[in-house]
């Protein structure tokens, strides 16, 4: 397949960008380098400035401060038809009185690549993205997830610098959501282009990015590969974000913290002693059947068994808390509801949630 | 509440009279049929027998032959002429009006505050709307002996206020606000993400235009101005109040076939060249059907 699959990617790099609207920061200061062919995705809740950000790398929107860089060159100053970035919106972006294949050509058309050269290229993006059937289709003969691969292929036909995607999945069901994201990610790889990538979803993040940068409130939280981000955790927001978590209350005291009995390391052994929440995940914490149905800080009741696949979550009580445990599904069946367990803790290193909420639980 | 112990709920869910619900669900557009019928069929019918009536009282065609007269055939032009113009003029002025407030915030106060105001101008016609502009810039309005007054003579080159230019200006009035009432919901299909999606790929604000938001457009531009040209077109009132002289255009021309003073008149005849004017109303509607269906499919 000739898509200029040996065409480098460029290094996107922004430096201390910063948008104010009307006095509100929804961008504060985010610095973050694309290596070439990179995919990186911006991971946050609404309005923690993901958006903003890869707008403003678009040059649809303008920077109150700071630099946008691709490949060295400057482009901070560029409008976004003079950029080179190929951008995937939410939905329907399709312009719906044109076919697939005149979708597709438009950028060319921009170019002023002539007719023959260009329904080429398009009928070759098509193929790309798994449509090659479907050229001669308008927006609304297509469904929602074709739609987005026909947006894809338009997007990546003029070969811009940067590809853009902003919440390009939120749209679609579930199930053509992870086909088309593993699409996404495989047309990515084969043309080679550094790619930013916005979501909300941690699930999206985690599965199709090389690096994950995890927003909150206009700030770069963290920024690291889906593994370390999932499993080290830089910041009590990250920690909560990402994955699922049990608030357990214990005493922290000389660097470690004691949970019902349970010793377990700190992230940040610099935590000051007292009481505190500790945020531990449900893949920490296993289970054994309590066979002499003693008493104890972790022994508690299966109230329910959530199969996910080859994993599953089980959900005790221990009558004064809920703990979520997950493991593999095999060994879950060991305890069905109702059943007697006691807890272990594996002793993985854990952050302490912010003391806001740690106030206001205790 | 248990829901074994509901079974009046589940009967509620099956269809009233076992399987036969199509009666009863048609039962609540007869009124809208009989609406129809009473105001729009049966005066189409009537029209139609009475054109078919001869002077003599037999059926001939002889009605038809009788429209086919310059004067008959002038007042038609006109009709057209001025239609044509007003829904032009309308749809273009019209048109930028309702683009200024699509692009304002779609909750403010400009756009509730020219779609309410359109709302009520749009259906205001008649002799009312008349006597307004004669008080206004008639040869006794205040705002003509004003400028008078102050040296200024409004037509210098005779009064066209009073004939189908005047007419023109008066329909203006109402066609405006009518556009901007029926181009909206074209304008409110316009996504932000298209001209977005133009930048990125390298188009400018032409571009822009010129491929994208001209080509979704235009079929409801279109659509909208045929729309004015049939609401122009079948306009009566206000021509009556305005113009002195009759039959200039062909509503004014069938009001003369029925009520002629001077004892000539030909029903028939009036008949005759309203199922002409029908016939016209008919070609621009379907027309304007057809443009709005394919656009609906775009800007949803």
């Amino acid at each position: 397949m000739s898509t200029n699959g040996s065409k480098l990617g460029v290094e996107v790099r922004l430096e201390q960008l910063r948008r104010v609207f009307a006095g509100v920061v929804a961008l504060d200061e985010l610095s973050l380098t694309l290596a070439p062919g990179e995919l990186v995705a911006l991971l946050g809740p609404s309005g923690c400035g993901k958006t903003t950000a890869l707008r403003l790398v678009a040059g649809l929107d303008e920077v109150t401060s700071g630099k946008v860089l691709f490949g060295g060159t400057d482009v901070t100053t560029l409008g976004a038809n003079k950029r080179d970035v190929g951008m995937v919106f939410q939905a329907y972006s399709l312009f719906p009185h044109m076919t697939a294949r005149q979708n597709v050509a438009f950028g060319l058309q921009m170019r002023h690549v002539d007719e023959q050269a260009r329904n080429r290229r398009s009928d070759e993006m098509l193929e790309l993205v798994g449509l090659s059937g479907y050229a001669d289709r308008f927006a609304h003969q297509l469904s929602g997830g074709q739609q987005q691969r026909v947006a894809l292929a338009r997007a990546l036909a003029i070969q811009p610098k940067v590809l853009l995607l902003d919440e390009p999945l939120s749209a679609l069901d579930a199930k053509v959501r992870g086909r088309l994201r593993d699409e996404i990610r495989r047309v990515q790889l084969e043309v080679g282009i550094t790619t930013l990538f916005v979501t909300h979803d941690q699930e999206e993040a985690l599965a199709i990015a090389d690096r994950v940068g995890v927003m909150n409130k206009g700030r770069l939280e963290q920024l690291g590969p889906p593994t370390t981000i999932y499993s080290r955790p830089a910041t009590p927001f990250v920690a909560e974000f990402v994955g699922l978590t049990n608030r357990m209350e214990g005493e922290v005291k000389g660097g470690e913290v004691i949970v019902r009995g349970t010793r377990l390391p700190l992230v940040r052994p610099d935590t000051p002693d007292g009481t505190a929440v500790a945020l531990v995940r449900p893949e920490a914490v296993s289970l054994a059947s309590d066979g002499d149905a003693g008493g104890g800080p972790l022994v508690g009741t299966v109230i329910a068994v959530a199969f996910l696949g080859a994993t599953s979550r089980v959900t005790v009580d221990l009558g004064d808390m809920i703990v979520l445990a997950q493991m593999p599904t095999s060994q879950a069946a060991a305890t069905p509801a109702g059943s007697r367990v006691s807890l272990t803790l594996r002793p993985d290193p854990v952050l302490i949630a912010r003391d806001e909420t740690a106030a206001a639980e205790a | 509440m248990t829901a074994a112990g509901n079974p009046a709920f589940n009967a509620a869910a099956r269809p009233l009279g076992g399987g036969r619900r199509l009666p009863l669900t048609w039962l609540g557009v007869v009124p809208f049929f009989i609406y129809v019928g009473i105001f729009l069929l049966l005066p189409t019918a009537i029209i139609l027998a009475g054109s078919l009536i001869g002077p003599d009282g037999s059926i001939s065609l002889s009605n038809f032959e009788g429209i086919n007269k310059p004067y008959m055939y002038k007042s038609f032009t006109n009709s057209i002429e001025i239609s044509t113009i007003s829904a032009v003029l309308g749809a273009i002025f019209g048109a930028l009006l309702a683009y200024a407030v699509a692009t304002g915030d779609p909750k403010g106060f400009l756009r509730r505050s020219v779609m309410s105001a359109a709302g009520v101008v749009a259906q205001f016609g008649g002799v009312t709307l008349t006597f307004a502009f004669v008080a206004t810039i008639g040869t006794e309005g205040f705002v003509y002996l004003w400028l008078q007054q102050h040296g200024i003579e409004m037509y210098p080159n005779g009064v066209w206020f009073f004939d189908l230019p005047g007419l023109t200006l008066i329909y203006l009035y109402f066609q405006i606000p009518l556009m901007v009432l029926v181009f909206i919901p074209a304008l409110d299909g316009i996504r932000p993400q298209w001209r977005e999606a133009t930048e990125s790929l390298g188009g400018n604000a032409w571009h822009y235009w010129r491929y994208v938001a001209g080509p979704l457009l235009f079929p409801s531009f279109l659509g909208c101005t045929l729309l004015l040209f049939a609401n122009a077109f079948s306009a009566y009132a206000t021509a009556a109040a305005l113009l002195t002289q009759g039959g200039v255009i062909a509503p004014l021309q069938v009001q003369a076939l029925l009520t002629s003073e001077t004892g000539s008149s030909a029903p028939g005849l009036a008949k005759a060249l309203a199922l002409a004017m029908v016939a016209v109303v008919l070609v621009v509607m379907s027309l304007y059907a057809l443009l709005q269906r394919r656009t609906s499919q775009w800007l949803r």
